[in-house]
């Protein structure tokens, strides 16, 4: 017999325990209280206190990695827990999909601000209603030390696979963006991906895995070119170095001839959130130009605001460390993360796994 | 009351007293065992775990390469870091028992257990701090002029093995220890007088009768070892994964629960041959 158990039974059972921890803080349910499903730069104080001060709320929030596990969480969890939710861009027609994202009213949102690149309106919308709205983008792309590489090599993404840079080379550890920009090196369209193409960039992985001296995630690669452990990071973008930019001026980023990938994230309200006023009071206040500069600019990581006029409430050094001036150029030479169904996402994995591996 | 009715009144006793322990194991191991056995001959398809009782999960483990060099990278990790643990620790261990002054042995063993006091995880980064190019031995090593280079000491196998090692030296030391400081000194008395020096001695009477320690330790430290993911991935660079490496990617990138269970079994069944080895060692030992 078949059954399918999705959403059900064996997840529930098995995150029994992170989903009590998770929505512990919403035990009380309280008016005033908000509870949003996050990526770590939504966690800094400097951006969620002026708005809990100016609504009188307290907004709880709870941190994921992956939409996956934002999705384990959120099936684990009874309908109305949440009421906020950040997601990766090109994963909202998969939330859609799922009725999790409540339609929010487009004359209450400052659409007509976003960079036109980032509206994205394909994956944010359908049937004309809007269901997230763009909140912050970046690149994934090549980080790193101008005082120990040839500025001019980082221009070239092939230089990657070579020995020039062996043992300095840290790899992000994200199968998504690393197989994208893997395919951008080698001349391929993210929004094209097939499966197809997965050998020719597993070749490709595998030979920049070689001259790597490690794959890390963003605290560990960050770290490490800091530190000077390696001199370059394969896939790290603004969002490494930016938020050095004062102590250690040294590091810088840039998009290489062949292009980088563009990741942008989204925020929404859940649909069967019970405080949709307020969520949506959240929504207005993260993508408004104040929220936008706080959010751009987070302790966790630094990137792109979504919203055009955040730059009134920049200052220059970070305007200069966010390559401000520079985005028209970069929008245009960057593709967005690819877009796949389960089992292209499944094989990318594997890909990325057997990279790992050897 | 006759013979039988008390043999029944006390087993009736024995058993009210078992049965928290017994409804404590049924509730938080077996069902949830039970359960994870079930969950690993389900699948993942598409977004779905569906219940559909098939071997998949554990034909990939054998199939796709990457997952069984998982187990493999796992058992040398382990091996590795355990005949290295023994190694050190046994020496520690008899110097503590047979070397410190007794006073002085209480504060060598609270040194000995210190760096449990600390989190797993601080451990591992403070060790990146000291084996990472730009660290202390590096950094002591070039001032000095004994080498030219940085030593490639961490973001590799070494980086994982040493990490793991000063964890589990200490382990091992108090297992080691608890089993030298029982030994009666009327054994090496006794040897002495039939004339065996130091090393026969040590050789014939000590070690052998110290061995139990030793694989208590030793298997504490396979167990402990082989189930860790957080040094390999602080110290190894992520530049090979040990199994449960693999385990938590199939948790938190795939959410394929299916897999992840089929995996857990797998280390399961690798930990309880490893016990059954250790457990069958020492009971022929004892016979």
């Amino acid at each position: 017999m078949t059954k399918p158990v999705s959403g059900g039974l064996a997840r529930r059972m098995l995150l029994a325990t992170a989903a009590t921890i998770a929505l512990s803080p919403a035990g009380a349910m309280a008016q005033d209280e908000l509870n949003a499903l996050v990526w770590c730069d939504h966690t800094d104080p400097a951006l969620v206190e002026p708005f809990e001060k100016a609504n009188n709320v307290k907004v709880n929030l709870k941190e994921y990695e992956g939409t996956g596990a934002a999705i384990s969480i959120i099936e684990q969890s009874r309908p109305g827990d949440w009421d906020v939710l950040v997601i990766d861009a090109v994963d909202v027609p998969r939330a859609i999909d799922m009725e999790i994202l409540g339609e929010m009213p487009a004359d209450k949102l400052p659409l007509g601000d976003l960079f036109p690149e980032v509206r994205m309106d394909a994956t944010t919308t359908r049937d004309g209603k809007v269901y997230a709205v763009t909140e912050k983008f970046g690149y994934n792309t090549i980080s790193y030390d101008k005082t120990k590489v040839d500025p001019a090599d980082m221009e070239d993404l092939s230089v990657m696979w070579s020995d020039k840079y062996k043992g300095r080379i840290a790899l992000y550890d994200y199968y998504l963006p690393m197989v994208g920009l893997t395919g951008v090196a080698i001349g391929k369209k993210t929004a094209d991906l097939k499966q197809d193409d997965l050998p020719a960039i597993k070749e490709k992985l595998f030979e920049m895995k070689k001259v790597s001296r490690q794959v890390s995630d963003v605290v560990a690669s960050q770290t490490a070119l800091a530190t000077g452990e390696v001199d370059i990071v394969v896939g790290g973008g603004e969002w490494l170095t930016a938020g050095l930019s004062a102590e250690k001026p040294n590091l810088d980023w840039t998009i290489p001839k062949q292009g980088a990938l563009r990741w942008a994230q989204s925020i929404g309200v859940f649909k069967n959130s019970e405080k949709q006023d307020l969520a949506l009071k959240f929504v207005q206040y993260i993508v408004s130009p104040e929220g936008q500069a706080r959010l751009a600019t987070s302790s966790c990581y630094w990137a792109m605001p979504s919203n055009a006029k955040a730059g009134e409430h920049l200052t220059d050094q970070q305007k200069t460390a966010l390559r401000w001036d520079k985005q028209p150029e970069y929008l245009k030479n960057s593709q967005l993360y690819p877009v796949a169904d389960a089992d292209m996402d499944a094989a990318m994995q594997d890909v990325w796994t057997e990279m790992l591996q050897q | 009351m006759t013979a039988t009715a008390l043999e029944r009144a006390e087993r009736r006793k024995a058993w009210a007293f078992a049965l928290p322990g017994l409804l404590w194991t049924a509730l938080f191991f077996l069902v949830p065992f039970a359960y994870m056995v079930a969950i690993s001959f389900w699948t993942r398809q598409g977004r779905e775990i569906v219940a559909t009782w098939t071997l998949d999960n554990y034909v990939a483990f054998f199939a796709k390469a990457h997952f069984f060099k998982g187990l493999m990278v796992s058992l040398e990790i382990t091996a590795t870091v355990t005949v290295i643990s023994v190694l050190l620790a046994y020496p520690l261990a008899w110097i503590i028992a047979e070397r410190v002054p007794k006073k002085w042995q209480r504060f060598a063993l609270v040194m000995a257990i210190l760096p449990f006091w600390t989190s797993y995880v601080v451990r591992s980064y403070s060790w990146l701090l000291v084996l990472s190019k730009g660290g202390v031995v590096n950094q002591a090593l070039l001032s000095i002029g004994i080498i030219a280079e940085p030593l490639e000491l961490s973001a590799n196998r070494t980086g994982t093995v040493i990490g793991f090692v000063h964890f589990f030296v200490m382990l091992l030391t108090l297992t080691i220890y608890a089993n030298l400081i029982q030994l009666s000194p009327n054994y090496r008395r006794a040897a002495a007088d039939l004339g065996a020096n130091a090393f026969q001695t040590f050789w014939h009477v000590v070690l052998p009768l110290t061995l139990p320690g030793i694989m208590v330790g030793a298997f504490l430290t396979f167990v402990l070892c082989i189930g860790d993911y957080i040094t390999p991935q602080i110290l190894g660079g992520n530049n090979e994964l040990v199994l449960p490496q693999v385990i938590m990617l199939q948790l938190g990138r795939r959410a394929d629960f299916p897999m992840a269970a089929a995996l857990s079994l797998v280390l399961m069944v690798v930990v309880t041959l490893a016990y059954i080895a250790c457990a069958r060692w020492l009971k022929m030992e004892r016979t």
